[in-house]
């Protein structure tokens, strides 16, 4: 049997861990192939229901990451982005969502290294947690038998 | 029904070694909507450039994927292609093949897959895009220059010169900076106060140039062109207009027994002072940590003698806003202090010093008038050792870089120290000789050579005191790691240079990027050595990276022309990354219930609200509304509305949620 490759989404900023992951890059620190960059302008702007969009679309595992406290290109994106965050974690923890399947981080521009570091570390953690299929099999089921006709 | 076209770059090698640029062009091929697939082995260039050009005119093109490298590098480069071929530039996405794959992965089918599927994601972004016209802002022509040392003053002449204004800001009572503190320049050893001091005059007499010293940056906000800037000038306790700097306070004033900063702690000042006597401005200060009246309440010895009544012992920081387009940080650098090397006995042993306070010693303005005169007897030492890399390119200390000035200053220091001293002996250790530059290897053959310094190449493990002698145990690898003791009567330490205190909170007031070192970063390494990632700010000297005083001025200069480039126009054009509240037909108007949760989490205050009013002029509805002026386009409003009736240009929701479903639903 292949060993599991989970699917990775990373939700980053533009202006720390986008850039920090370009410098990974230059660096040439190689890292695990599992994960997939979708970049936005601020963690500010990331709206914590595509995380749950994420999930449902088959992704195994989520990394959030933007600029540490204090650093935000915004001012205080990420400080929102943290709030946010504290609260849809206990709301997921609550509705029964694997919190440990979502990484938040704060990567900047200047540590190419961490960003491997997080990757590899993340993929290594949902690889042992193995796919996420329960609720994948909720969110798709009525899809599939409700006619809506 | 749209048509795609994908253009994938094999950046030479650098993404076709990794990943088959070929099956990634035919593959995307085959997807719904992309007309038009191809690779190619440089995008960028200008037949790259040809190939989307014609295929945008033939193909009748609705958006373009450019597969290649970081869309920080080229975007913009690429955006620009699409407009010139009549595509809005906003219909144009890259996919980032190379920093975010082909570089991070090894060769073989999952980098090729994951390649596939970034560029899949863009794909369907780009569906979604819409054409968005830039947005004019007007420019504010006057800069704000941070700190007056060379690269300070240099950018501020320089911008002076090309008929603009500026306003420096200076944290000391003076400008000069590290500069003023030297005794020669390497490799000319021209008088570092003589060619200075002039253009600090120049700085202060320039009609163009406002300079606050004792000033510091309180805090900052604005984007390029339109920057407004807080500026707290810390009370200098005196009347500026009155005082003629004839230095009577100076002299009368009792407390006289403070290390002085401008001599690195080896000579003392008064508790009202002036740093040194070329400062610009040549006006005291009063030091209200250490002055009697402001610790003990008593003297006011420089009030009773000033002839002209200029003593302000109740003026307050005052704070004043200044408008500016664009600023030029030039901080400078620090030399990293005391108890960081217990080995080598600093602060312990008073002949033990740093390179900054020998400069001081051999400087005519110094506290020993030019005469290398040990600070602990004040005798002159006949054996004296220097020890490069203190610090430097060690990783156990925490500072794996080079701090690039030592090996040039060292043999400097040994030079001078062998030309005032005939009679004695100079030993360097050393780990490599870093002399890359015009004439500076040439300068320390001469140390070497003509002046008879003693290169060791070794490190020292320990330095003690014994009978009145500092013992330098150390190797020379050169003559098989054979251990070398050096009795010496002062031992010099390169100290390493390492960033400002407090330059990562000047960072965070600038919303600029510094290093894991606290040293700010560049936008780019190669091409882009002045700029920030932040638009309108700039970098001079050696705030970015320890930098020599050549390359202090290049960047000035370079700086400069960034700011009379920005000033040369009347408005800039901004992305129009913006947020939007939707507006639609009456009676509802817009889905925004007016809640203003978004008020309070735009960090721009661009949000404001809107009436809607009906024809007698009654308010039907209160919406928000996003000044477009303001917005920089950050979409925290965007996660923040629980309606989903803001969204942000560029980055709208289904754009965002296309992304995520492309990226998982495989075709």
């Amino acid at each position: 049997m292949t060993e599991f490759e989970p699917k990775i989404v990373a939700f980053v900023c533009n202006w720390c861990t986008y850039a920090g992951a370009d410098l990974t890059g230059t660096s040439r620190i190689k890292y695990a192939s599992n994960v997939r960059i979708i970049r936005f302008p601020c963690t500010g702007r990331i709206d914590y229901m595509l995380l749950l969009k994420a999930f449902d679309e088959g992704a195994d595992g989520i990394i959030v990451s933007g600029c540490h406290p204090n650093d935000c290109h915004y001012t205080s994106g990420n400080f929102h982005a943290r709030r946010r965050w504290i609260m849809f974690r206990s709301l997921c923890d609550f509705t029964g969502i694997d919190t440990e399947r979502i990484k938040f981080s704060w990567v900047s521009a200047a540590e190419g290294a961490k960003w491997a570091d997080i990757v590899n570390s993340t993929v290594a953690s949902i690889r042992a947690k193995g796919p996420y299929t329960d609720y994948k099999k909720v969110a798709k089921y009525p899809e599939k038998e409700v006619n809506h006709g | 029904m749209s048509k795609i076209g994908v253009f994938v770059c094999h950046c030479g090698e650098n993404i076709s070694s990794t990943v088959d640029c070929e099956k990634v062009a035919a593959t995307v091929g085959k997807y719904d909507g992309v007309a038009f697939s191809v690779d190619y082995k440089y995008m960028c260039s200008d037949p790259g450039q040809s190939i989307i050009k014609s295929a945008i005119a033939e193909k009748g093109l609705t958006g373009v994927v450019v597969a290649a490298c970081s869309p920080r590098m080229h975007e913009p480069t690429f955006r620009k292609v699409c407009a010139e071929a009549g595509l809005n530039p906003y219909m144009c996405e890259m996919a980032n093949l190379r920093e975010h794959c082909s570089w991070v992965h090894e060769k073989g089918e999952a980098t090729t897959e994951k390649a596939i599927d970034l560029v899949r994601i863009l794909v369907e972004k780009v569906k979604y895009n819409q054409s968005l016209s830039s947005i004019k802002v007007p420019v504010t022509k006057t800069a704000l220059v941070i700190g007056g040392g060379i690269a300070g003053i240099q950018a501020s002449l320089d911008i002076a010169n090309t008929g603009h204004k500026v306003i420096l800001i200076e944290k000391d009572p003076s400008i000069g900076g590290h500069m003023s503190q030297l005794s020669e320049t390497f490799p000319t050893l021209d008088c570092s106060q003589c060619i200075l001091t002039p253009r600090m005059v120049e700085v202060a007499q320039h009609p163009n140039i406002t300079l606050y010293t004792y000033a510091e940056l309180e805090s900052l906000e604005g984007f390029i062109g339109n920057f407004k800037a807080r500026i707290r000038k810390k009370s200098k306790s005196l009347d500026e207009k009155l005082c003629t700097g004839c230095g009577l306070c100076t002299t009368k004033c009792p407390t006289k027994k403070i290390p002085s900063e401008f001599n690195e702690g080896l000579g003392n000042r008064t508790a009202i002072y002036v740093p040194f006597p070329q400062a610009v401005p040549n006006k005291p200060v009063i030091d209200r940590i250490h002055c009697t009246y402001y610790t003990k309440g008593k003297c006011r010895i420089c009030e009773k003698v000033c002839p002209t009544g200029a003593i302000r012992f109740d003026q307050e920081d005052q704070i004043i806003e200044v408008e500016v387009g664009a600023i030029v940080v030039a901080t400078g650098f620090a030399v990293k202090q005391p108890d960081f090397f217990p080995e080598y006995g600093y602060g312990k042993y008073a002949d033990v010093i740093t390179g900054l306070q020998f400069e001081r010693l051999a400087s005519a303005s110094g506290p020993t008038l030019g005469e290398i005169r040990r600070p602990s007897d004040g005798k002159i030492p006949e054996k004296i050792v220097f020890l490069a890399c203190a610090g430097s390119r060690d990783p156990a200390k925490g500072i794996p870089y080079c701090s690039k000035i030592c090996c040039m200053y060292i043999a400097k220091h040994a030079m001078l120290y062998q030309h005032k001293v005939h009679s004695g002996k100079s030993y360097v250790f050393y780990m490599d000789i870093r002399a890359g530059g015009k004439m500076y290897e040439e300068f320390v053959r001469r140390a070497i050579e003509d002046d008879g310094v003693n290169y060791i190449r070794g490190r020292v493990s320990k330095i003690y005191e014994k009978n009145g002698k500092l013992i330098v145990n150390g190797v020379d690898t050169l003559l098989n790691a054979m251990p070398v003791e050096i009795e010496a009567d002062m031992v010099v330490l390169a100290t390493a240079g390492v960033a400002n205190e407090g330059a990562e909170e000047l960072a965070q007031k600038l919303h600029i990027s510094y290093d894991p070192y606290k040293f700010f970063a560049e936008a780019h390494p190669k091409l882009k050595p002045v700029e920030t990632n932040t638009g309108g700010i700039f970098l001079a000297g050696a705030c970015q990276a320890p930098r020599d005083i050549p390359e202090s001025v290049a960047m000035a200069s370079g700086a400069a022309v960034k700011v009379a480039g920005l000033f040369s126009q009347d408005e800039l054009t901004r992305e129009p990354i913006i947020a939007v509240v939707n507006r639609q037909a009456a009676p509802v108007y817009s889905s925004c219930v007016g809640c203003f949760l978004c008020v309070s989490a735009c960090p721009y205050q661009a949000i404001e609200k809107e009436e809607i009013k009906n024809r007698n002029g009654e308010v039907i509805k209160s919406i928000a509304k996003v000044n477009p002026g303001l917005c920089q386009g950050c979409g925290t409003c965007v996660a923040f509305c629980r309606t989903k009736s803001i969204d942000i240009q560029g980055y709208t929701h289904e754009q965002m949620y296309t992304e995520v479903m492309a990226l998982l639903n495989e075709y």
